[in-house]
Order: C-alpha cells, then sequence, then structure tokens
C-alpha cells in the first residue's frame, strides 16, 4: 500500500521558486500523470519525489511515512528515464537483476524475478546483450523492467517516450498501460505531451509555473477545465479561445461579430463584462458535419469563410477567420472543400467555456 | 647526364622524405647497427668492428642491468598506482566543486608546468636532510628527533623519487578522469541510487566502469613517460647511493657517456624500448576492452 502525498512542496535554486508549495494526494495503485509545459516544474517534482532533488520546504509522504530525509534507495521506489539510464557495461539481465543483487537478494530469486520480467517485456530474445546492441524501444522495455523486478512501491516515470519515435511511442504508452493493470503499483508518470497523459492516467495533474493548474480525470479536465491554461494545454488542435465583451444577452467579439451568450453562463456574467470564449474545434463544425449533430440543445448557426484545410482522412481541419481572429473546426465524415468557400457552421454552445480574463479561471461554478 | 623523371607526388614528398630520413631513420639504423659493435666514444674507430649480439648478450646477463630494469618497473607500478588514486581523488573533488571549478581546474595542472628537471631541484632541496623542508618541519613537529636520510638512504631515496614523480604528474590522470566526469552522462548515476546502491556501489558500479577507460589512457600516457624516467632521477640522485635508485635510462646515460660505451648503451636502450612497448600494448588492450565495456561510440 503506497499512496502518495505531497504536502506544500517546495524547491527553489536560491532565490527562485520553481515549485511552488504543491499539495496532491495520488492514492495507492492510482495512475497519475503531471503534465505542462517544459519548465513547469513537473519533473522536478518527480525528481523530489524519488529523492534526487533535494526538498526546499513541505513534505513527501510514501506509504503514509514522510521520506524527505530518506536517500532513494530507502524509498522503495522505481523509476524510468527519459533517456534510458541503462548502464552500458552490464547486459540486459545484469541491467535488470542490478538492483536486486544490490540489495541481497538469492540469485534464484534474482533469476526468477528477471526472467518473470523479461517475459511480460517480451526481452527473452535479448538477455545477453548490452545496452548499445538494443533499439531504442528495446532499451525503453529494458529500462521498465529493471523498475519491475524490484516490485517497487511507487514506479516514477520521467518523460520515458520523448526518445522514441512516433510509431513506437503509441506502442509502448500502450505496454505502459498494461503493465500498470499488471503490477498494480502507484504510478506517477511525467510528461509534456497531453495525449500521453489523457490515455494513460486514471488522473491528470497539470502544472504551469510551479503550480498545479488542475487535478481531474481526463475527462474532467477535457469537459470541465478550471483554467485557460488547462482549456487551450488539453486537447488537439487546442480549443479556440478569443476574447469577448458581454452586451445584451450576447457576446461582443472584435470587429463587431456576435455569439449569442450561452445559457449555461446567462446568470454568472453582467453586461459590460469582459471574458474570454473558448469553444472546442469539435464544437465548431460545418452544419451536419460534427459529433452532436441534432442532440446539440444550444446551437447557433453562422456563414464563414474557410480559408484553409488540413484533411486528414477521417477528418478535415478547417481554418476560419472570425472576428479578426483564426479559429478551428473539426469537420467529421469530410467532403471535398476549396479555400475560399463559405460555408455554413453550427456552433454548439452548450460545450463552450468562458474564463475570466484577469485571473484566467473558469466561470463555470 | 640524364635524371630519372620523378612524378609529380613523389617529387612533392621528396623534401620531407629526405628530412625525415636524415633525422630520424638514418640515426635509428645507425643505433641499432652500432648496438653490434663495441662502439666507444672514446675509440672511433670501434664502429667498424661486428661483434654480433655479444653487446645484447652481456646487457642481458648482466645483474646491474636487470636491478635497474627491477627497479624501473617497481617505480612504474607505484608511481603509476599512485598517481591514479591520487589523481581520481581529485578529479572527484574538483567535479564536486560548485563554483571555481574552472580556476581549480588550472590550478591543477601547474606541475605540469615545470620542467623535470626544476621539479628534480626543487625535491632535492625539500629532501635535504640537513636544510630541508621535510626534516625541518618533522623536526620541529616534534615527529622525529633525528634528521632522517631521505636521499642518502637508498630505499627511502627511491621513495622520495616516486614523490617528486607523483607530485608532478598525477595531474595527467587528474585531468583526463575529471575529463571523463565532465562528458559522463547523469541518469545512469541517478539511477542506480534510486536502484538502491549506496554513495560507494555507485562509485563501484556505475562511475567506474565509465571511468576506466580515461584511466587507462592516462596510464599508457604515463607509463611510457616513467619508463623513461631520467632527468627527475639524474638530479636528486644521479642513480645514486650506490646505485640503488639507478634506473633503465640513468644507466643508459651513464653507460653511453660516462663510461663512453655507446654500443653497449645502444643495445640496453633496445632492450628498455621492449619494455615500454609491452606496457603500451597491454594498457591499449585493457583501453580497447574497457571502452567495449560501456559502449562507447568514440
Amino acid at each position: 500500500m503506497a499512496p502518495v502525498t505531497l504536502k506544500k512542496l517546495v524547491k527553489s535554486y536560491g532565490n527562485v521558486d520553481v515549485v511552488h508549495g504543491i499539495d496532491l494526494e495520488v492514492k495507492d495503485r492510482e495512475f497519475i500523470a503531471l503534465v505542462g509545459p517544459s519548465g513547469c516544474g513537473k519533473s522536478t517534482t518527480l525528481r523530489m519525489i524519488a529523492g534526487l532533488e533535494d526538498i526546499s520546504g513541505g513534505v513527501v509522504e510514501i506509504g503514509g511515512r514522510p521520506v524527505n530525509d530518506l536517500p532513494p534507495r530507502a524509498r522503495n521506489i522505481s523509476m524510468v528515464f527519459q533517456s534510458y539510464a541503462l548502464y552500458p557495461h552490464m547486459t540486459v539481465r545484469e541491467n535488470m537483476g542490478f538492483s536486486l543483487k544490490i540489495g541481497k537478494v538469492a540469485q534464484s530469486e534474482i533469476d526468477t524475478r528477471v526472467n518473470e520480467a523479461a517475459a511480460i517485456l517480451d526481452l527473452d530474445k535479448y538477455m545477453d546483450r548490452r545496452p548499445s546492441q538494443l533499439s531504442g524501444g528495446q532499451r525503453q522495455r529494458v529500462a521498465m523492467g529493471r523498475a519491475i523486478v524490484r516490485k517497487p512501491d511507487v514506479f516514477l516515470f520521467d518523460e520515458p517516450l520523448s526518445n522514441l519515435d512516433a510509431k513506437l511511442r503509441t506502442q509502448v504508452r500502450t505496454e505502459i498501460k498494461r503493465l500498470h493493470a499488471r503490477v498494480q503499483a502507484t504510478m506517477i508518470y511525467v510528461t509534456h505531451d497531453q495525449v500521453e497523459a489523457m490515455t494513460l492516467s486514471d488522473r491528470i495533474v497539470i502544472m504551469r509555473d510551479g503550480h498545479i493548474e488542475q487535478v481531474g480525470t481526463p475527462e474532467e479536465v477535457f469537459k470541465r477545465p478550471a483554467t485557460r491554461f488547462v482549456a487551450g494545454f488539453i486537447g488537439s488542435p487546442p480549443m479556440n479561445l478569443n476574447e469577448a465583451t458581454i452586451a445584451d444577452g450576447k457576446l461582443v467579439f472584435a470587429g463587431g461579430q456576435t455569439l449569442p451568450l450561452p445559457i449555461e453562463f446567462r446568470s454568472r456574467v453582467s453586461a459590460g463584462d469582459r471574458v474570454i470564449f473558448g469553444l472546442r474545434p469539435d464544437d465548431m463544425y460545418p452544419t451536419g458535419h460534427g459529433l452532436n449533430s441534432g442532440e446539440a440543445t444550444d446551437v447557433h448557426e453562422m456563414e464563414l469563410p474557410v480559408s484553409i484545410t488540413e484533411p486528414l482522412g477521417n477528418e478535415t481541419l478547417l481554418f476560419v477567420t472570425m472576428a479578426e481572429r483564426e479559429w478551428v473546426s473539426r469537420m467529421l465524415n469530410p467532403r471535398p472543400m476549396d479555400a475560399g468557400e463559405v460555408v455554413r457552421f453550427s456552433f454548439d454552445l452548450s460545450q463552450a467555456h468562458l474564463f475570466s480574463p484577469e485571473t484566467g479561471k473558469t466561470l463555470r461554478s | 647526364m640524364k635524371l630519372p623523371k620523378l612524378s609529380a607526388p613523389t617529387l612533392l614528398l621528396l623534401p620531407a622524405i629526405i628530412v625525415l630520413a636524415a633525422v630520424i631513420v638514418l640515426p635509428l639504423l645507425f643505433s641499432l647497427y652500432s648496438s653490434f659493435t663495441p662502439f666507444r666514444l672514446t675509440k672511433p674507430e670501434s664502429i667498424w668492428v661486428f661483434i654480433g649480439f655479444r653487446n645484447y648478450v652481456s646487457v642481458l646477463t648482466n645483474y646491474e642491468f636487470w636491478t635497474a630494469f627491477g627497479r624501473t618497473v617497481v617505480l612504474l607500478t607505484i608511481a603509476l598506482n599512485a598517481e591514479m588514486f591520487l589523481g581520481l581523488g581529485l578529479a572527484m573533488l574538483v567535479n564536486k566543486a560548485t563554483r571555481g571549478q574552472r580556476i581549480l581546474r588550472t590550478l591543477m595542472m601547474f606541475p605540469m608546468m615545470f620542467s623535470p628537471v626544476l621539479v628534480g631541484f626543487q625535491f632535492k632541496f625539500l629532501f635535504n636532510d640537513n636544510i630541508g623542508f621535510v626534516n625541518n618541519a618533522l623536526q620541529s613537529l616534534g615527529v622525529t628527533t633525528s634528521a632522517i636520510p631521505w636521499l642518502i638512504d637508498g630505499n627511502l631515496a627511491l621513495f622520495s623519487i616516486i614523490v617528486a614523480e607523483v607530485w608532478s604528474s598525477t595531474s595527467v590522470f587528474a585531468i583526463l578522469i575529471l575529463a571523463g566526469l565532465l562528458a559522463m552522462p547523469q541518469e545512469p548515476v541517478e539511477a542506480a541510487r534510486v536502484d538502491g546502491c549506496t554513495p560507494w556501489q555507485t562509485f563501484r558500479y556505475v562511475t567506474w566502469p565509465y571511468l576506466m577507460p580515461f584511466a587507462f589512457i592516462a596510464m599508457t600516457i604515463r607509463s611510457l613517460d616513467v619508463a623513461r624516467a631520467y632527468d627527475i632521477v639524474k638530479i636528486m640522485t644521479d642513480g645514486g647511493p650506490a646505485k640503488r635508485t639507478e634506473l633503465l635510462w640513468t644507466l643508459v646515460g651513464r653507460t653511453a657517456y660516462s663510461d663512453a660505451r655507446m654500443g653497449l648503451a645502444n643495445a640496453m636502450a633496445y632492450i628498455a624500448i621492449l619494455l615500454s612497448i609491452l606496457f603500451t600494448v597491454y594498457f591499449f588492450r585493457k583501453l580497447a576492452a574497457a571502452r567495449q565495456q560501456i559502449g562507447a561510440e568514440w
């Protein structure tokens, strides 16, 4: 049983704080992803949990026990690094068994566990090779095998897929997910890739500038982003975010273009308020080519010229200029379309978001 | 007379070939030839007497030569090991320094900037039994009441020479090992810490294998250096007392110039070079193995 708890965790280098007192509770056996742009403090946080980085303030608890003063080896954790960090002078077998050998586990037990991990990761054929004789994906699997054999309380992943090519990345991603289902340990996964975070984790922690912006399930952070930052960070292509002013039940954009105020927000804003209006590309689609066609309750239609199209096969991304800004629209079941063509768009305003321009927070309750 | 026509590449290379032949190949051949003669500088005509392998036989059966040979190997072994440990320690300390690392690196190289002859004089003075710094310091501190004959006792003299060698050349190891430390990726070290290694185990199983190739490069360079040690010994003890610090090259030098037996000295020199080649081959093998171990791509 190893929940991980961060209490007012702070990291500073000299006078510069890079992690500003974050609180987080990771439940036992939970898969949690720390995600954010580079420099947001996610890796530093992970390294503080691992014990590779001194803690400047606050407490890290693993299994209910404060571990601030424990060296990494006493925390019963495993870590998978971005660069694999394999020991180049050891074979795959030695790499995987190294921590057990150091921990004075009996050789027979080491063999059993290493072979078991090798079987899980499909590494049997490579056990006597050295890391330099392996491909990137194989190295990554060895790094995971090395983590598994220890049977740790907590797995820590530091951007484990960033050095792999796109195809391999999806493949190893699935393997990690399978691994979690199989070993049933707490996993904390750092990534800058929101797709990885969404696909893998039970809950996502979105960080920015050393603060936590939002913690929630993938669905929560996607459907109900707490801040403008989360709204723009999660989802691909990103949400359309544009400034507007409230006037007379309408949203007035630059250049005088208007949209009706979404029903959900009518009681939350008053005339004259400035807001950030957010709408995902999925929720503004050429009429008849959207997800919610026919079911949506708060739809507004408008004709707009398409400036660029990006066909992806099963869908096409349309770039539309509205209110002096470029908006992205996702067209499902696409039909061929020329740049410059004027198309009727549906805006599903039941899926719209409003954020405060000052605090960046959502105006939803 | 008609000169044979030479191709342009041959013609262009000719000056270099002539110079190399004049300064390297010819002297080398001449010295090799002279090692088969009883050539004495005082009797130039002796160069024309060919005596076959007699010089080599007398060198190889000479007790004095083998003592000098053995002593050189002892000096090499002790000095190289001491330099490696000290250099390793120094490099790791400098690597840990959070500020002033550049200055420390420069300071570390100071001993290498002195001529070995000056190092010899400096240590001759330090170890002087009457006025030397070492004895004065030991006596003032009350460690010993009588003067220690550093350069007069045979064993102590060799020890003093080793100290001088180590002082002047530890930085070769330090610099090369430091280069290794700086080039070394940090992730495997961190992985080892997470894997449960104590600091010592981290060093033993992860850091050291990385540094080994660098240590072997330093070993190769220094083994060649020490195997031809001459200047420091010449200044500090001149092979004395009673030939107790005679090394290969001081013996060669003495035979060649003091005894004027150039032919014999050349025979010694050729045998001595074998020693250097042996060490070089040995360390290069080790280096190649260590490089392969860490999967180095250089």
